[in-house]
């Protein structure tokens, strides 16, 4: 169980302009600005859940991982964790959380993956049985049998990513925090990453918190999506919920006989050149049923197709709406 | 320490990986450390004496300090690539592992290379002991001893604290090098011939002569004061400030965040 109440987190930043003498005068005279990278944040994550935490680049969603995993203190606020305050009880915190930063790597460079894997059992004093039982494990999930005996430093990146992720859950955590564990990654190691979490998530109850700037990953992870922007949590709701702000509006795209589409209403038209043209309905107003019924009486269909709106445009229209 | 000793296994495989590149540090430390050796040489070649101290004297002087240095260089390496580790964000990783961040700096970097610099020192050493014409009783020898491990101690306060100074600044780290790199040059010689004031400097501040000149002129025979044997020991004293100096830009950076 993760809970923070109003958390609050400011950075003070040196700031100055371009150019040789405003280089000079902030040698003297430093200017400060604060950045509010938390305002009053507020959630409650139970265990068991998957949990997207969206919004954009510099929006909170590092400071916030931060603070859940120990690493930062907030100014203000509560964050406890199982019952623990992260950063005040750090190592007994730690021991129950795995972290996994797409940008970042804990293995060690020069020695075989499976060296790095050994050291971190010391490390988390995971018994001898345990640490056998969670590698065999997660060697077969991941498949990285073989590529465990090369060194991190002779991997590609989604063989690293699948090694990074069987490092940080060795000691068989609670929590899993991943920070953009699918960015650069091909498709194929992307699915495989995200069959994996599932997998995990299903099985072991493992409570996944992922950030991430692919819809993708949030689509097939997540059942519940925070959105942060300005430091501020703007929408806490399940992807349905996210959905259903935003499908009401349907685009259909038509191929017809004839020139011009003749106006129906309650249907917008968006394109019409030659005999293709692109439609938008209001589902709230007419059903996509009623819409192609009406489309048929005026012109000939030859072909149509539905579309619903994206994850990636809902999340831009949130954050036009949110205004960040 | 077992742990301890799993993670200097790592770095030993690590650097292994680059055969060459390790021989050829080791081989370059040997061999830059004559330059300075030389520089001892030739002057005693011109004046004989310096202060009224012999060549050989001086060289138990050198060779202890070049000791301690090389020694805590490659044990406490991790604090003296700290700034780099902020940067990196590795600190944040250890902040992730149920082990103390003093522990991880420590095992983070050894630079077994080092072991180049020692061995110049030792060679030095096997030659100024039975030249330099001091009568090795026991206590001469304990007070040598002393020395060098009071000399580690030093440094790596030195090092703790240059660590401990990244948590707030990155600029002007430089200056630190005058106290480890700079002291380890101009520490071969007894630190009385730079003058009272240097002197007092390196007694009080920073305890460069407690374990360099003290003791130094007991073990020649230029004091008969026994206790100046034992102030090395101090040094050990100086890595608790410097430690605990550490602790509060730890605790600093996790309310900062950078």
């Amino acid at each position: 169980m993760i809970e923070l109440s109003n958390v609050n987190k400011t950075f003070k930043v040196a700031k100055r302009n371009a150019g040789f003498t405003e280089a000079v005068k902030a040698l003297f005279m430093k200017k400060y600005e604060y950045i509010h990278a938390l305002n009053d944040v507020t959630f409650t994550i139970r265990d068991g859940e998957t949990v997207g935490y969206i919004g954009p680049n510099g929006a909170g969603k590092s400071s916030t991982i931060k603070i859940m995993s120990g690493i930062m203190a907030p100014d203000s606020g509560e964050c406890v964790i199982d019952g623990r305050v992260p950063w005040k009880d750090r190592k007994a915190h730690v021991k129950e959380i795995g972290v996994v930063f797409g940008q970042r790597s804990q293995l060690w460079w020069d020695v075989p993956v499976i060296d790095s894997f050994e050291l971190l059992k010391d490390v988390y004093r995971i018994p001898f049985d345990e640490y056998k039982k969670n590698l065999n494990r997660l060697t077969e999930l991941l498949g990285i049998g073989e590529i465990m005996k090369m060194p991190t430093r002779q991997l590609s990146l989604g063989q690293r990513m699948r090694c990074e992720i069987a490092a940080s859950l060795l000691h068989g955590p609670k929590i899993l925090f991943l920070d953009e564990p699918t960015i650069g990654l091909d498709a194929v190691s992307k699915i495989a990453v995200r069959d994996f979490v599932k997998a995990l998530n299903k099985e072991n109850r493992t409570t996944v918190i992922l950030t991430t700037h692919d819809m993708q990953d949030i689509e097939a992870l997540t059942d519940r999506i925070l959105l942060i922007g300005n430091g501020r949590i703007l929408m806490d709701g399940t992807l349905d919920e996210l959905k259903s702000r935003n499908t009401s509006k349907k685009t259909l795209v038509i191929t017809y006989a004839g020139e011009k589409l003749p106006s129906v209403e309650r249907v917008a038209v968006v394109k019409d050149i030659g005999g293709h043209a692109e439609l938008v309905i209001d589902t709230g107003e007419i059903s996509v049923a009623e819409a192609i019924a009406a489309i048929s009486a005026a012109a000939e269909i030859k072909d149509i197709t539905v579309q619903g709106t994206t994850v990636d445009e809902m999340v831009v229209s949130l954050y036009k709406e949110f205004k960040i | 320490m077992k742990l301890y000793f799993k993670y200097a296994a790592i770095l030993v495989k690590s650097q292994m990986q680059y055969k060459a590149s390790f021989f050829m540090t080791v081989a370059g430390q040997f061999i830059t450390s004559f330059s300075s050796f030389f520089a001892v040489y030739f002057l005693f070649d011109r004046f004989n004496e310096v202060d009224g101290y012999t060549f050989s004297e001086v060289l138990i002087c050198f060779a202890a300090v070049l000791m301690a240095f090389s020694m805590a260089e490659c044990f406490l390496r991790g604090f003296d690539t700290f700034p780099q580790l902020i940067k990196s964000g590795s600190l944040d990783r250890m902040l992730l592992r149920p082990r103390s961040v003093i522990f991880q700096v420590l095992t983070s970097t050894m630079e077994f290379s080092r072991i180049g610099r020692f061995m110049q020192a030792a060679v030095t050493l096997g030659y100024a002991i039975p030249t330099c014409g001091v009568d090795w009783t026991y206590d001469k020898v304990l007070t040598l001893i002393a020395m060098i491990i009071g000399g580690i101690a030093v440094y790596a306060g030195l090092f703790i604290l240059y660590a401990a100074i990244s948590f707030f600044t990155i600029e002007g780290l430089e200056f630190m090098n005058i106290f480890t790199d700079g002291t380890r040059e101009f520490g071969q010689y007894p630190m009385s011939i730079y003058g009272k004031g240097i002197l007092k400097f390196f007694t009080y501040v920073i305890p460069i002569a407690l374990f360099q000149y003290y003791p130094f002129l007991y073990l020649v025979g230029r004091s008969v004061e026994w206790w100046y044997g034992l102030l090395p020991l101090i040094g050990l004293i100086f890595i608790v400030p410097c430690y605990g100096f550490f602790v509060f830009g730890l605790s600093r950076y996790k309310s900062t965040g950078s």
